[in-house]
């Protein structure tokens, strides 16, 4: 009997020591990470190290500011690209598509999210950079390699589609079915319905999905560097080559122990990253937990 | 009454059409890979390590880097599971009655889902600069293991919390202690658990980010812990960048025989919940 | 009432979160006997008879005051060692819950986690409980199948017996008749009767002619409170209290 109490306590104890520990990383990364950035921000400060553009890591210049550009461009370009689609997918998905076809279609977006990065990244190299460099880019400008923002971009869209469709489902499908019958009941169309009713309801879960889906593209690092073109500087059209920051660190990180204050640069873009990916994920959490409870309330 | 109903269609056709584009994008990638891929397969990919000239074209395969991704996630996925089920554990049957703290705890897990590989890479990097461990098969298991860990929490946590109550108390009521009753609540789990196992392996072979630093890269199978091991995803993505053609298709290869492992991984979970439910109430 | 109480309450009182789900409790079950709680739903039956065997601990927001004496012994003491109280009562939920293994094995569990590693042992056990509730015959070819290939009046009869098999004194029942076809219902009905021999027997039920079969005394509850405890008989037929007159008028023709 002893023995069995004395066995549920220690092992409990266990438990509660991982869950900490596991829990506690989220700490544990932003500390480490700050402390390896102290070098450089001593040196400079965040407004130069955010503001100024010259990237010359031999001359101890490091101006975030092209590789910030470059993650806002392709992440812009991804939600413009992917929020409508993704919007109406859902919608179809949950309110007009027939049993049969919901049945065939709900394990594609489950395989879509399985696929992993790189083969996102191979796909858009033998994809879409011909189709922007033969078809899309001759309409507009002279010349693109096709390496470029909007490749960045259009990869990226197609990465967090599984990711807006299924919360943007979930939050659709919370909605009490009596609601849209009231508005059904007074002679509106379904689509109307739609419209006034049920976007009106969900748009708090649209608002995370996005919030959600924006600190994902922020952080995709392999995918993009593939397509982007990783050109130290600020993009001026989508069919200009851009250099996010997960691509900087990616590609940079072998040959930056020998030159002074690169790794800590390097460590310092990680940071950023993390913090502001840190702040849109627990935005976007905190607004679907109360989502949760106002809908089982 | 016909403006309306005209809408109503527009936006159906649109919904429609968005749908395809969505699905549709399935297809154009996997039938990419395929396409591009199939050309430069051979026996040869999957059965030999990099020979002597391999990166300007000359014979061998990417053996490899198929183990050291094997071993990589698996490693990863067995760590991590050792630390998850514990911490899902926990949450939902050792913290009852203090709601707001399990949810702020799930919630932690949530937004550690979020963080990007590449912080894991570089936060790998720093644990093993401070252990002195160099880029090898462990470093890669040390950073993906981190990656996993909150898809397996958050997984097993949701599976958990389908069980009823009731069973909980049926177990509790025959006197168990919360241990017990746990190990009742892990049988009943037991397809959530291989789901939960095959999306961490899944997430953990594919990614780049997170063993980029922490693994290294080799051209022999790893036969220790502290050797570098090559992975498939980092070998399709050198292989991609480099100028000679036939090493560019065998990267092609590489992404068919990833995307394929991946696939069937997804396709294998979906079966294994079904077949699994054996004790299902 | 000539017995000694088996489960005293003593100014039971409970609260989650900022409701008052049971208000001041006291009352004193007799000993190998049948009681029925009835009441209706939502009155605070099934929190009463969970209060009795501390599964209530787990609630969230949950205040517990006041005693409940089993065998004199406070379970709400500070030092009270809650798996041994539960092994003294045995669970019997609105559903069958079967654990997630072979019929054997869920009539073993009980008894493996108690000690008992010894085969033959185990084997007796086994058999004497699905014996005691009427399942050996139908099932002992199949020891080793997954219980949830029982039917439902079969599962919750194995549940009976499950919870049997660990030697409880008082048997739990949560309207455990509500999920089950009417032949299940009577044979688990008379193995209530039977089994009070031998057990102190605590049911919620919202059937009144349930209560009227089986039970000895009524426990009726309303709004978290005991309006009125006594007799089967008397409680039903005979009514003290104006509230139970008309519950009980509400009901029975």
């Amino acid at each position: 009997m002893n023995i069995r109490l004395l066995k549920d306590k220690l092992l409990s104890k266990l438990m509660l020591v991982l869950t900490l520990a596991s829990v506690s990383l989220l700490l544990v990364i932003g500390i480490g990470l700050y402390y390896k950035s102290i070098p450089i921000l001593q040196k400079l400060s965040w407004g130069t190290l955010l503001t100024t553009s010259v990237w010359k890591p031999l001359k101890g210049l490091f101006g975030f500011f092209p590789f910030i550009m470059g993650t806002l461009w392709v992440t812009g370009i991804a939600i413009i690209i992917a929020l409508p689609l993704c919007l109406l997918t859902a919608l179809y998905i949950v309110e007009y598509a027939p049993a049969r076809i919901k049945r065939i279609l709900t394990p594609f977006v489950n395989l879509l999210s399985g696929i992993p990065p790189v083969i996102f990244g191979v796909w858009g190299v033998l994809f879409i950079i011909p189709l922007i460099q033969d078809h899309i880019a001759p309409h507009f400008v002279e010349f693109s390699t096709g390496y470029s923002v909007l490749a960045g971009g259009i990869v990226l869209a197609v990465m967090i589609f599984p990711l807006i469709v299924s919360i943007i489902s979930e939050v659709l499908r919370t909605i009490p079915q009596e609601l849209k019958d009231a508005s059904l009941s007074l002679g509106a169309t379904k689509w109307e319905t739609i419209k006034k009713v049920v976007l009106r309801k969900a748009l708090p879960g649209i608002v995370a999905a996005t919030v959600l889906a924006i600190s994902r593209a922020f952080g995709e690092t392999i995918a993009v560097l593939m397509v982007c073109g990783n050109n130290a500087a600020v993009p001026h059209s989508v069919f200009d080559p851009g250099y996010p920051l997960p691509a900087l660190i990616a590609n940079n990180y072998g040959e930056m122990l020998s030159i002074p204050m690169y790794d800590s640069a390097l460590m310092f873009a990680a940071l950023l990253l993390f913090i502001i990916i840190l702040l849109f994920n627990i935005i976007s959490r905190v607004i679907l937990a109360r989502l949760e409870r106002k809908l089982a309330a | 009454m016909r403006r309306r109903k005209l809408e109503e269609l527009f936006f159906k056709l649109l919904m429609v059409l968005a749908t395809i584009i969505v699905a549709g994008s399935f297809f154009l990638i996997v039938g990419t890979i395929f396409y591009k891929g199939v050309p430069y397969m051979n026996l040869d990919m999957i059965t030999k390590t990099p020979g002597g000239g391999f990166y300007i074209g000359k014979e061998g395969g990417v053996l490899n880097a198929i183990v050291g991704s094997l071993y990589v996630a698996g490693g990863a996925t067995i760590l991590g599971l050792l630390i998850s089920i514990p911490v899902a554990l926990y949450i939902n049957m050792y913290m009852d009655g203090k709601r707001f703290l399990s949810n702020t705890l799930r919630m932690a897990f949530d937004v550690l889902f979020g963080i990007p590989s590449i912080v894991y890479g570089a936060f790998g990097f720093l644990i093993m600069i401070y252990f002195g461990i160099r880029a090898s098969l462990l470093g890669g298991i040390i950073a993906v293991t981190l990656l996993v860990i909150p898809i397996l929490v958050r997984t097993l946590d949701e599976v958990i919390r389908t069980v009823p109550l009731e069973l909980r108390d049926a177990a509790l009521s025959l006197g168990s202690t919360r241990w017990e009753m746990a190990k009742v609540v892990l049988r009943q789990i037991r397809p959530g658990i291989f789901t939960a196992i095959l999306l961490a392996f899944g997430r953990g072979i594919g990614d780049v980010a997170s063993v980029l630093f922490t693994a290294g890269f080799s051209d022999n199978v790893p036969t220790s812990l502290h050797e570098p091991a090559a992975t498939l995803p980092l070998a399709i993505f050198f292989q991609l960048g480099s100028p000679v053609e036939e090493v560019q298709g065998r990267g092609y290869a590489s992404a068919l025989i990833l995307t394929i492992i991946v696939l069937i991984i997804t396709v294998l979970s979906d079966i294994l919940i079904k077949k699994y439910s054996k004790h299902k109430i | 009432m000539t017995q000694t109480p088996h489960i005293s309450v003593q100014h039971l009182n409970v609260h989650i979160a900022d409701q008052h789900i049971l208000k001041d409790i006291n009352i004193h079950i007799p000993d190998k006997s049948v009681i029925s709680i009835i009441g209706p739903s939502g009155c605070g039956k099934t929190t009463l008879l969970k209060s009795f065997n501390r599964l209530l601990d787990n609630t969230p927001d949950i205040k517990i005051t006041g005693n409940v004496l089993v065998d004199k012994e406070n379970i709400y003491a500070p030092d009270a060692e809650v798996t041994h109280i539960r092994k003294k009562m045995g669970l019997l939920s609105q559903r069958p819950y079967p654990l997630p293994m072979s019929i054997y094995d869920n009539v073993a569990y009980g008894p493996r986690i108690h000690g008992i590693r010894k085969k033959a042992e185990l084997d007796e056990l086994v058999e004497t409980q699905l014996k005691a509730t009427g399942l050996w015959n139908e099932v002992k070819d199949r020891l080793n199948a997954s219980a949830t290939r029982l039917s439902i009046g079969q599962q919750q009869r194995l549940c009976l017996a499950r919870g049997l098999a660990v030697g409880p004194e008082i048997i739990l029942g949560d309207e455990s008749t509500s999920a089950l076809d009417p032949v299940s219902t009577a044979i688990i009905e008379d193995l209530f009767i039977s089994l009070k021999e031998k057990y102190t027997i605590v049911l919620v039920t919202h059937i009144l002619r349930q209560a009227r079969r089986v039970s000895d005394y009524i426990i009726f509850v309303y709004m978290g409170k005991i309006i009125e405890f006594g007799p089967t008989e008397e409680v039903l037929l005979n009514p003290k209290e104006e509230l139970t007159k008309e519950y009980v008028k509400g009901y029975i023709s």
